[in-house]
């Protein structure tokens, strides 16, 4: 053990410091210069980057006696993940204070929950998963119930809660099986354990991978563990959805690819059917259900369920050229969600969520300007060319049917058009429907300009994709 | 003699009592969260039951997070359960219901 092995470890060391730091100086904040609270948590997000920037690894560095990794993934994920905590902190921060919870505790638990995804992108042993994905859903589970004179979010903190608890249930009990059998916690030592003695490749293994599975399941909001995401994206305050939203879904992804891609990449033939049936199960219901909702925040997590759904199938090739297919969508998907719900917060003022479909319409004779962005991003999700979200649909679908999957990317598509309906949907309301509420939007310049630049960046990437699936394909190859 | 199968069998029951008070539950929270509290001992069981067969330490080490843990996930459970008493005076599971579609 050295010294220098601290160092590599520096982002999660440095931002358990930082998170020391705003509790204490949030302690001598009043309720009027809460903002304060805010500044200081953005300024550690600024920190958390020169770190991250200036400690990018050079190569695969494994420490602490094999449980904690630092690679080209671990590095992009956690730099995405503290651009979308900054994104999220920043678009809240109105809404927060006209709705009159804005508490320190939002900017503290958005940051211990950043600091358990880098622990989840950066584990290299069940162990250290387990730590980071409990650190994460604490946090989240707390942050759902923020409001605590909101009977909604109190209802769907509580199932969250249940629902994430019996997630991590499921996942532990896995993983005691994954011990017992292969006789270690760390990915590379399971991984040579199967590789070198193939008789463990059998049915105790597969009740473990089975209960993994269902955990991994949970955690992304795959259908058929899906129950928890619309609720919570519901019932939770808008600015504690885009949280949960946008970066944990990274998080997700690194638990896919640290468990069963490193650690039993060798079993690939024995998940791949599990994660096709839920993967298509997610795709089918994500878009179907979505299109019976008339709340928003209700038909996002729907349609967060059916992009889930293109994920998982990436996942499931097994190859990297599918993994990194994944890592671009779900980068890709993270930037449109986190706008989509901006543009929701954008939307609403003191005492007043825009939580209907309807309280878009009209928006082209409120603000042109947001509703072309609000365009952008529907077109992107829809995955209408040139938006970033046709590309990552069809790096994925391209992916599978190298794979030898055909039948699987004509239902992708078959499945892409049915959720265009609804996305399109929200732009007929914006531009053909009269306004039925004709307030004028309030929101700072910052805010404005965040999201707009968020907004045009799913265009931008759309035009230019090329750098950043090279980037995805050199991570993982 | 008690062998390795005898507590992992013991564990699985553990388990699927467990999960089957989560499902047939349907009056009170607070048997939720016991519920809750029991899959997590089940899935200790089998840790130490593994540890002592493969003779490795791991398992028991493993273990302590998971009781820590445990105390952490209780302590935010029982006060998102104080949240949700406040505002709708029951804890019944029945009655979680205003969220559908």
């Amino acid at each position: 053990m050295d010294i220098l092995d601290y160092l590599v470890a520096a982002p999660e060391i440095t931002l358990l410091g930082l998170i020391c730091v705003v509790l204490i100086a949030d302690l001598f904040i009043d309720d009027e210069n809460r903002v304060r609270t805010f500044w200081l948590s953005m300024l550690a997000l600024v920190v958390m980057l020169v770190v991250l920037d200036s400690t990018g690894p050079v190569a695969r560095t494994v420490i602490f006696s094999g449980s904690y990794v630092s690679d080209g993934l671990s590095h992009i994920l956690k730099l995405s993940a503290v651009i979308f905590v900054g994104i999220a902190f920043l678009y809240s921060r109105d809404y927060l204070r006209a709705n009159e919870i804005h508490r320190g505790e939002f900017y503290l638990l958005g940051l211990i929950g950043l600091l358990g995804m880098m622990i989840m992108m950066s584990a290299n042993s069940l162990l250290t998963m387990y730590l980071g994905l409990e650190t994460l859903a604490l946090s989240l589970y707390a942050l759902v119930a923020i409001d605590r004179n909101n009977v909604t979010s109190a209802e769907s903190a509580m199932k969250y809660f249940i629902l994430g608890a019996i997630a991590s249930g499921c996942l532990l009990y896995g993983i005691s099986w994954i011990y017992g059998v292969t006789g270690s916690l760390q990915f590379h030592e399971i991984a040579a354990a199967i590789g070198s003695d193939p008789s463990l490749n059998d049915l105790p293994l597969w009740f473990g991978l089975a209960f993994l599975i269902v955990g991994i399941g949970f955690k992304f909001g795959a259908v058929p563990f899906h129950m928890w995401l619309p609720d919570v994206y519901q019932g939770a305050r808008t600015p504690v959805t885009l949280y949960i939203a946008s970066a944990p879904k990274l998080a997700a992804l690194a638990l896919f690819l640290r468990i069963l891609v490193d650690g039993l990449g060798n079993l690939h033939e024995t998940w791949a059917p599990m994660i096709m049936v839920i993967a298509v199960l997610s795709l089918l219901v994500g878009n179907f259900v979505a299109i019976a909702q008339t709340n928003i925040k209700r038909m996002l997590g729907y349609s967060a369920i059916a992009h889930v759904g293109f994920i998982l199938l990436a996942l499931f090739c097994g190859t990297e050229q599918g993994n990194a297919a994944a890592l671009f969508y779900t980068l890709t998907y993270v930037v449109a969600a986190a706008g989509a719900f901006g543009m929701v917060i954008l939307l609403s003022r003191r005492g007043y969520d825009a939580e209907n479909l309807s309280d878009f319409k009209g928006l082209n004779a409120r603000s042109p300007w947001f509703a072309l962005m609000m365009m952008f991003l529907m077109f992107s999700m829809a995955g209408v060319p040139p938006f970033v979200g046709f590309f990552a649909k069809l790096n994925v679908i391209s992916a599978v049917v190298d794979s030898g999957y055909t039948g699987l990317a004509v239902l992708m598509v078959l499945a892409s058009v049915v959720g265009a309906y609804y996305y399109l949907r929200v732009i007929w309301y914006m531009y053909f429907e009269e306004a039925e509420d004709k307030a004028v939007l309030q929101a700072n310049r910052d805010t404005r300009l965040v999201l707009s630049l968020n907004s045009v960046a799913v265009l931008a990437l759309g035009i230019v994709p090329g750098w950043l699936l090279a980037l995805c394909i050199q991570i993982l190859g | 003699m008690i062998g390795l199968e005898h507590y992992l069998t013991l564990a699985a029951m553990l388990f699927v009592l467990s999960i089957a008070g989560i499902i047939v539950n349907r009056r009170n929270l607070i048997l939720l969260l016991m519920c809750v509290e029991l899959m997590l001992l089940a899935v200790n069981f089998n840790f130490i039951a593994f540890s002592r067969y493969l003779g490795d330490e791991t398992g028991q080490v493993f273990v302590f997070f998971i009781l820590t843990v445990a105390a952490a996930e209780a302590a935010i459970g029982l006060a998102i359960l104080v949240v949700l008493f406040r505002n709708r005076r029951s804890i019944a599971v029945q009655e979680l219901n205003t969220l559908k579609g």
